[in-house]
């Protein structure tokens, strides 16, 4: 049955939507309904990743080339849809399963269901249960149809329709003030890299007279260079947007007010990694743009770095995921900007299990202890040993030790970097140092030292606990997977370098060791000798603070003169002006009528004298 | 030439009288005169052209359309007298602005 | 076909119908004028199903081949015009279902403006089209006089002046162009080349229709006509009366005027431009729910003034999608935003909130709106806004990029009406009852139109676009 699906993709955006519909208009009856059909959009989606792999495979190593690239085969021929023009040359809904994509079905299918399943208990007791499964469905087919997009239209439809669920599950307890904005600036944020991406499309579209992906890659290289760079850059900014790089960041941490599954989902695995995905699925437009290439490097740098060293600092246990989670996608930016597009990828994937695994078992914490202060936490590990258990999993896959994923894609990544760029490469063992320190730091904090004395902590639910499970097996056991991963990529794999590996695992050990002592010490921050640069990191270097008063105050103020002075005083003044001018001509005009009948007629006389005198000096 | 001039200095004559008179009788004697500047001119001309049967024709028009128009003119001063008790021009500036 | 005219006619045949009953029942008028609306839109129904194989035309019957005066002619532009005025006719005649002041007269003016505005989409005479569009004027004149709120005669006053003015400009182009080529008939003289002197004969229509459009800075009638208008006013104002200015761009001034509309496109460019953000920055700092929806219509009219000056086949029939979806949009969001003043006497946005516990059905459709304002793809304002960036680009190049701050705005503002009236905590707004059946069923419709126009923009671009190569010579390729 859902051979179907392989072959008609876009079916794997509608039924999740419908489906979406269905518990919003039937969840409130029935108390199941909302998370089974949830549950049923996310198992179709493994299960048609898994369909189309099957077939890829099926088919044979046989490569689809496109514009003298070389990608793995298609499934099914790319099906399309009349969007805009209904004519030959128009704007099309288009799509199409290759690896890159099949993969990536399996990785939104999987963390969507794990999430489904999590947040029954999660969720339990919420009076949003039906709008919250609802938006859940909704968003799984969203990032569908972003995932199997094979013409851009399709895949910015996706990419702001994600948008929105985000939207909408960021600001899922709108009762909350802080959860409101929050979510607005979130929109607001990715929107910004949004336009820029649509000028991006719109170059493409202009130049190459199509918008479906084969059509633009294969006439990339009769393109003009600075056209191409310009594009690729403004693609590159959507993608710094999505995936909340630099500078345009500010959005992922604030995005946590929402429930803790949700960020696992959205903020952590799916929604955030399309950035990553994009500029891989796109990757002949990048290859070809060394410009975008430059801004994906520097974004990713400062990214990785900056965020780790927030991330070390921060006192809510969800705040030190959210750096963490943009920290990890500046790895992915910056292997990208070295041209490393399918160790970015295998990342991504990694990145997607085990940080979605601990987004889900601190969401675990969170239910137990009642609280996200880490401060308030401690020696969790004894009321809470099962969460514990696969915490200590996740954290040892994010820091990097082997042999969990995070250790293969994390040194598949520094190596492609290190080999390129020494000093992008050197950045990124600082940012691994630092990642270390972070996870020892948090780790301690949480479940280690003495109980606080008004914890009533306990251990979750079955249900939240058996996705926890679920994902802590691909966490483990993903990074064996590199070398088929690259080679159904079509993808050039480098074997794994001793040297490098080792230096990776030394670093963060140490920063294991540096962040366990810090989290020793009395206010539990590593820079807590030094006071101003402590401050700093917790406030996250000033940023927020920073674009209020270098953007976003001065629009809104620009915008209230625009509309007080010159919308009210200045155009409706006139025109309100133009009235009182003449209604004043008129008051002197009337002033002529006298009713003097001879004036009136002396009047006549003179004019017509005058016209007379006029007559024969003009000659006639 | 002297039809011309006396025309002329008809067609003066009457238009101060219009102009200036201030009662309504004296206004309508001076439209009179005003008329009879072009009328003069008009039988004037035509007898110094050769004359015709249609100039005089116009010119017996122009005087019945005169004494009309001294007629109606005289029965709207009488009117306007009978409702306002006066017969000065000056005073009727009921449509002032 | 006699249909066509009909179009025209029913409406205005049912009008004294409404006034009439009136005098027996306060209940009736509303079922007249359900019913005038409800029979103009079966009329098109059947009418429609000729016109949707692409570019056939219908002509209308009465005194056809007998008079230039009343010639009426349908084709692929004009039957989505008309969908919409009678889309957003019964939607206006449902805000006003429980209006209590003067229903009978109140129905018989919504009527008459459904008979007028059917007449303006239909004309391809010269003369009907003109006093169809002054026409249109004085319903509405008495409606946002008659039933407004508290400062609605000035209102009402601008609004006449502002669009009488133009329409007087807009006259002198017309009798040019009858003068010049000396023909009453649209068609004639839009197959014949147009008129000798194009660039006076340009902006002499194009000045009547920008000022209805509008562009800035000839759009301060909108904003107070919109907040002080009733709301079946202001749902057929910002639903139909906007589009007759994009319409009548189309439809008259360019293909009279081909070389003056060449000569013209950057100005109208920088218009629609300005007009985009200006809409978009000065809608983001309102106080006043609907006057912020007003505000927002100048920005969507700013992207039909540039999608019409990028002159592509494509970005033209953007232009009409970008109406037809503004009109469903708007036109709801001031059913929804009269829906809520109906119950709580205020519009300040400060003054609501947590509307989404205390009425669900409400915020919902509120949300869809709204995102479908912000251009949301899926949701009908994405596909115009889309095209006309990527056109606009291959017209102005770089020059297009001022639009696109203009839809960072436009997300700006409807986030924040969202977060001020459905998001938040529940301040006074506690008492307020959710959409009745007969609202939500409306509501149901429209957005259901939304996601249709927003997921196949195709069925409205591919029965307008060979109208559109026809009527713009010599366009440039496009999509």
């Amino acid at each position: 049955m859902t051979e179907v699906f392989v072959s008609r993709p876009l079916l794997l955006v509608v039924v999740p939507l419908v489906l979406a519909v269905v518990i919003a208009v039937l969840g409130r009856r029935i108390r199941v309904l909302p998370p089974l059909l949830a549950l049923a959009s996310a198992v179709l989606t493994i299960a048609t990743g898994g369909m189309a792999l099957a077939r890829i495979h099926s088919i044979g190593p046989a490569l689809h080339e496109v514009g003298g690239w070389m990608t793995s085969a298609l499934a099914y021929p790319v099906v399309m849809h009349p969007w805009f023009l209904a004519s030959e040359q128009s704007l099309r809904l288009a799509g199409a399963l290759d690896t890159l994509s099949a993969i990536m079905l399996l990785v939104v299918g999987l963390v969507a269901a794990s999430v489904v399943v999590f947040s029954m208990g999660y969720m339990r007791d919420d009076s949003g249960w039906v709008r919250y499964f609802a938006l859940l469905a909704a968003f799984v087919g969203s990032m569908n149809m972003l995932v199997l997009a094979s013409s851009l239209t399709t895949l910015f439809i996706g990419w702001e329709l994600v948008g929105a669920c985000s939207f909408l599950l960021i600001g899922f307890w709108y009762e909350k003030p802080v959860a409101v904005s929050a979510a607005i600036k979130a929109f607001l944020t990715t929107r910004v890299g949004d336009v820029a991406m649509l000028l991006g499309i719109a170059i493409l579209v202009v130049t190459t007279g199509t918008d479906t992906y084969e059509g633009v890659v294969s006439s990339i290289k009769g393109m003009d260079p600075g056209l191409v760079n310009a594009a690729a850059v403004c693609l590159a900014i959507g993608a710094l947007g999505k995936s909340a790089q630099f500078p345009l960041h500010g959005w992922l941490p604030d995005a946590m007010e929402g429930p803790t599954p949700v960020s696992a989902l959205i903020h952590a695995a799916t929604m955030v990694a399309a950035g990553v995905y994009l500029v891989a699925r796109l990757w002949p437009i990048f290859d070809a743009a060394p410009a975008a290439r430059a801004v994906l490097l520097g974004a990713g740098l400062v990214s990785a770095l900056g965020a780790a060293l927030i991330a070390t600092a921060q006192r809510d246990i969800k705040k030190v995921l959210a750096y963490s989670t943009i920290s990890q996608l500046g790895f992915m930016f910056v292997a990208l900007g070295v041209g490393a597009w399918a160790a970015a990828f295998f990342h991504l994937v990694t990145h997607a299990a085990f940080k979605a695994l601990l987004f889900l078992a601190s969401g675990s914490v969170i239910h137990g202890s009642g609280t996200q202060d880490l401060y308030s936490m401690g020696g969790l590990r004894r009321q809470m040993p099962a969460t514990f258990a696969v915490w200590v999993v996740g954290v040892l896959a994010l820091a990097g030790i082997g042999p969990l994923a995070g250790f293969f894609s994390k040194d598949a990544v520094l190596e492609a970097v290190w080999h390129t760029s020494p000093l992008a490469g050197m950045a990124l063992f600082a940012a691994t140092l630092l990642t270390a320190v972070y996870a020892a730091r948090t780790t301690r904090l949480a479940f280690f030292g003495e109980l606080t004395e008004h914890s009533h902590a306990h251990e979750s639910p079955a249900t939240m606990l058996a996705p926890l499970f679920v994902l802590a097996v691909p966490a483990v056991v993903l990074g064996f997977a590199s070398g088929i991963f690259a080679e159904s990529l079509a993808a050039h794999a480098e074997p794994l370098s001793i040297p490098i590996s080792v230096a990776a695992t030394l670093l963060a050990l140490l920063g294991a060791a540096l962040g366990w002592r810090a989290a020793a010490t009395g206010t539990g921050a590593v820079f807590a000798r030094i006071p101003r640069v402590s401050e700093t990191l917790i406030a996250a270097f000033h940023w927020d603070a920073f674009v209020a008063t270098a953007l976003v105050r001065p629009v809104t103020s620009t915008c209230r003169i625009l509309w007080a002075w010159a919308d009210r005083f200045v155009i409706d003044g006139a025109v309100e002006g133009s009235g009182r001018v003449t209604r004043g001509i008129a008051a002197a005009v009337a002033r002529l009528q006298s009713g003097d009948a001879q004036a009136y007629a002396a009047g006549i006389v003179a004019v017509v004298a005058l016209m007379m005198a006029a007559l024969i000096l003009m000659g006639r | 030439m002297s039809v011309l001039i006396l025309s002329a200095t008809l067609f003066a004559l009457g238009l101060y009288g219009v102009l200036t008179r201030r009662d309504f009788v004296g206004v309508l004697a001076s439209i009179e005169v005003l008329i009879g500047a072009p009328l003069l001119l008009l039988v004037g001309l035509g007898a110094a052209f050769g004359g015709g049967a249609g100039i005089e024709a116009v010119g017996l028009l122009v005087i019945v359309l005169a004494a009309a128009e001294a007629a109606v003119g005289l029965a709207l001063v009488v009117a306007v007298a009978g409702r306002t008790r006066t017969t000065r021009v000056e005073e009727l500036t009921e449509v002032r602005g | 076909m006699l249909l066509l005219d009909m179009l025209i006619l029913l409406p205005l045949a049912f009008a004294p119908l409404a006034w009439v009953s009136s005098r027996l029942n306060h209940r009736w008028p509303r079922f007249f004028a359900l019913a005038g609306v409800i029979c103009q839109g079966a009329a098109l129904a059947v009418v429609a199903s000729s016109v949707t194989s692409a570019g056939s035309v219908v002509r209308g019957a009465i005194f056809a081949g007998g008079s230039t005066i009343w010639m009426t002619v349908m084709d692929g532009l004009s039957l989505p015009f008309l969908v919409l005025a009678v889309a957003i006719g019964s939607l206006a005649v449902v805000a006003s279902w429980n209006v209590t002041k003067a229903p009978g007269s109140h129905h018989a003016l919504l009527l008459i403006l459904q008979g007028a505005l059917a007449a303006v989409f239909l004309a391809d005479s010269l003369v009907l089209f003109y006093i169809a569009w002054e026409s249109v004027l004085i319903p509405m004149f008495f409606l946002i006089g008659g039933w407004g709120s508290s400062n609605s005669r000035r209102a009402a006053m601008k609004f006449l002046l502002f669009t009488f003015a133009g329409g007087a400009v807009l006259l002198v182009g017309v009798i040019v162009a009858i003068i010049q080529t000396g023909s009453l008939l649209i068609s004639e003289i839009s197959a014949a080349g147009g008129v000798t002197t194009p660039v006076m004969v340009f902006w002499l229509l194009a000045a009547g229709f920008l000022v209805k459009l509008p562009v800035v800075p000839l759009h301060t009638w909108l904003p107070d006509a919109h907040t002080e208008a009733p709301t079946a006013g202001s749902i057929v104002l910002a639903g139909v009366l906007l589009k007759m200015g994009g319409y009548g761009l189309i439809r008259v001034a360019v293909p009279f005027a081909p070389e003056g509309f060449e000569g013209a496109r950057v100005a109208l460019a920088i218009l629609g431009v300005v007009g985009i953000i200006w809409g978009a920055a000065t809608a983001l700092v309102q106080s006043d729910l609907k006057r912020l929806v007003a505000y927002s219509s100048v920005a969507h009219m700013g992207f039909v003034a540039l999608a019409i000056a990028v002159g592509t086949a494509a970005s033209v029939s953007a232009a009409v999608v970008t109406m037809v979806s503004h009109g469903i949009v708007a036109g709801l969001l001031f059913f929804l935003v009269g829906a809520l003043y109906e119950r709580a006497h205020t519009r300040e946005i400060s003054s609501f909130g947590g509307l989404g516990v205390v009425a669900p059905r409400w915020s919902v459709v509120f949300v869809i709106a709204s995102l479908a304002s912000a251009g949301l793809p899926g949701l009908s304002g994405f596909p115009g806004e889309y095209v006309t960036l990527i056109e606009g680009f291959r017209a102005f190049s770089w020059w297009i990029v001022p639009a696109g701050v203009g839809v960072v705005l436009a997300a700006a503002y409807n986030l924040r009406a969202i977060a001020g009236t459905v998001q938040g905590t529940r301040g006074s707004s506690s008492g307020i009852l959710d959409l009745s059946t007969r609202e939500t069923s409306v509501s149901a419709a429209c957005v259901v139109a939304i996601v249709v126009l927003g997921v196949a923009p195709h069925i409205v671009s591919s029965t307008v676009v060979p109208v559109i190569i026809s009527l713009f010579p010599g366009m440039n390729g496009g999509l």
